[in-house]
């Protein structure tokens, strides 16, 4: 009881000097008339009869500067995949490892993917014909994860990259050679959303 | 929905006709009661069978037609399993044909060194047709086989199949495969995926009978549809498709126009095969990273990981007992074939090939492993012998030959081959004669053998 009392005065004064402090420093606002308006010209013209009003033009449209979108960002995704920017990558035979050309599309690949940071891609892994059409499952799913693990290493979200194999079902070249064989075996970027 | 409306009046028929016990004939008088039954050759040869056209008891075309198709269709199924000697029919085209049973010219077969004689009529019912057929000893004159079936005239193919299963029985103690059938994925449509850079083809689950008629599509979702297998009673197909995008098994149950799937979107999920019970489903899976063997429930509920290592594994096959799975690995670099329990313990590298893929464990009484090989620029079929070691090969370099599929008796294979330009479905005999091709139409890829 006695401890609060006396925090309480205590309070009580010091309210009472800081609104003295503040009392002495205010001064009295003072109220100053504004200046006329600028009525000169008016009373200048006053003795003429006004002038007749200027016709109004119509206003001429003016079209709109576009917003410049690139010719990327503007195409659906089926014009998108079809010309795509995102190459593909080309492996050797039974082999899911990204050679050195390889590396330098991927990184082409992975600025693409930065600079249109909203899109996902699904990465097909594709074999040849002369892989057993199972085995060829998990071949073309190791070169599916291969191209997908070295984009993430170059910083690509790996939300954004889904991988699905299609073995040697889908051959992008239907001929039976080493040159299209070499085609076929290959990691395909679809976008799937922009 | 055709399709699988056509499918389930066909299993109506199967049905229809497998339920008709065999009935014996009132005025099988002739025949003695359980004397030699078993038709048999000198000197351990195989019994000299003739089978000439089955008898059409009236005129009008679909009887004669149906029993011109049964006679031959019979004659082709006996011929498959190789257990009689077949003589060629253009040897007995000049003896007379028989009018009933009671008027075989048997003087005539016996000129011709014939054993037995397979005589059939085919009789029109109200409703369908009456087939009975007798397999006579040409020596005895007697009956040693009797049969009598009733149902659809459509069926007539099925007549000859049953006819051709309960004579092996029968005659030779064997399971035949006639009325065996088999699945594949075909390309045949035509139809092409929308929306991608390069031309690609859909393709659809198939079956087709063992000598590849009565080909029927069974899957009609217009996207990728592959690796198909039977269940082991022969009513359902599990599969891998990618019709919601990434690989996913699946199971039609082909006569009742029902389906499920067993994985749902997890990873990449391939290569399905029913256990020998049909409770369970291995398959491959990168569920859990990369490629290995898991077991499922045939419903999905319960999964089993079977495998765990970094190399991919793939294409799991059963032991007839169920007790052991044989698989593809690549964890030396190459893919080779591994054996191990069902319980993923006991792992043993069977294979030292330059590529080995696609096991398929034999049935009893064989116990082989066949598989496909690289053995130049493309695969060959080869056998392995799991008691002895030894390994055979039944394919020689013509173009590529990859997913041996064995028959439920073990004596023959189905597998796919490039050796006629395109992907066709092939069936061979064990010993690598009897040749065969089944399909034709488009490219046809991954047989699988019914039970």
């Amino acid at each position: 009881m006695m401890r609060s009392a006396v925090a309480k005065a205590a309070a009580v004064v010091a309210l009472v000097v800081i609104t003295g402090a503040a009392c002495g420093k205010k001064t009295a606002p003072v109220v100053r008339p504004a200046p006329p308006a600028d009525t000169g010209a008016t009373a200048s013209d006053s003795g003429r009869p006004p002038s007749p009003p200027q016709p109004v033009n119509e206003p001429v449209i003016v079209p709109p500067e576009p917003v410049r979108e690139d010719r990327i960002s503007s195409a659906s995704l089926d014009d998108l995949n079809r010309n795509s920017p995102l190459k593909p990558v080309f492996f050797e035979l039974d082999s899911s490892e990204v050679s050195g050309p390889g590396r330098t599309i991927l990184e082409e690949n992975a600025a693409v993917l930065k600079k249109y940071g909203t899109w996902a891609v699904t990465v097909e892994g594709h074999c040849d014909e002369r892989g057993t059409a199972e085995y060829n499952l998990a071949l073309g799913e190791r070169r599916a994860l291969a191209a997908r693990a070295f984009l993430v290493s170059l910083g690509i979200s790996a939300d954004r990259l889904r991988t699905v194999s299609y073995g040697k079902e889908f051959p992008f070249d239907p001929g039976h050679d080493e040159g299209a064989f070499s085609k076929n075996r290959r990691a395909h970027f679809v976008i799937t959303a922009k | 929905m055709r399709i699988l409306l056509t499918l389930s009046a066909g299993a109506w028929f199967i049905a229809g006709v497998a339920a008709q016990p065999p009935q014996t004939p009132a005025d099988a008088g002739q025949q003695p009661d359980r004397i030699a039954t078993t038709i048999t050759s000198e000197a351990g040869a195989p019994a000299r069978f003739a089978v000439p056209e089955f008898i059409p008891l009236s005129s009008d075309a679909e009887t004669v037609d149906a029993a011109r198709t049964i006679g031959r269709v019979l004659f082709d199924d006996l011929n498959f399993e190789r257990e009689f000697a077949l003589i060629p029919r253009d040897i007995y085209t000049t003896i007379p044909a028989a009018t009933s049973f009671a008027t075989v010219p048997f003087d005539r077969w016996r000129e011709i060194n014939a054993d037995g004689v397979i005589v059939g009529t085919v009789q029109k019912l109200d409703a369908g047709v009456r087939v009975e057929v007798r397999l006579f000893n040409v020596r005895t004159r007697q009956s040693a086989f009797s049969r009598e079936y009733t149902g659809a005239v459509a069926n007539r193919r099925l007549y000859a199949h049953t006819i051709a299963d309960e004579l092996h029985q029968q005659q030779r103690a064997l399971r035949g495969v006639a009325r065996t059938k088999l699945t594949f994925n075909s390309d045949r449509d035509g139809e092409r995926l929308g929306g991608t850079v390069e031309s690609r083809s859909v393709k659809e689950v198939y079956i087709a009978d063992y000598d590849g008629e009565n080909q029927r599509r069974v899957t009609t979702n217009r996207s990728l549809n592959i690796n198909s297998v039977w269940s082991p009673d022969g009513r359902s197909l599990a599969y891998t498709s990618y019709r919601r995008g990434p690989p996913n098994i699946f199971i039609a149950n082909i006569y009742e126009g029902t389906g499920g799937e067993l994985t749902k979107a997890v990873g990449q999920n391939w290569l399905p095969t029913f256990s020998p019970d049909g409770t369970r489903v291995a398959f491959s899976s990168t569920r859990d990273g990369n490629a290995e063997i898991y077991v499922a429930s045939r419903d999905g509920a319960t999964l089993r990981r079977l495998t765990n290592h970094p190399g991919a594994d793939t294409s799991p096959t059963w032991s007839p007992s169920g007790t052991q799975i044989a698989f593809t690995s690549d964890r030396t670099g190459t893919p080779q074939i591994y054996v191990m329990g069902a319980d993923g313990l006991g792992l043993q590298k069977l294979t030292s090939e330059s590529y080995a893929d696609r096991p398929t464990w034999s049935p009893a009484p064989y116990n082989e492993i066949a598989y496909s090989a690289r053995t130049g620029p493309g695969n060959d079929i080869k056998i392995r012998d799991l008691a002895t070691g030894q390994v055979r090969q039944l394919t020689f370099g013509e173009g590529t030959n990859e997913s041996p599929a064995f028959a439920p008796n073990g004596r023959h294979l189905a597998f796919m081959s490039t050796r006629s330009g395109k992907s066709q479905i092939f069936t061979i005999a064990r010993d690598g004669r009897d040749l065969k091709q089944v399909t034709r139409t488009g490219n046809n890829y991954q047989p699988d053998w019914s039970r």
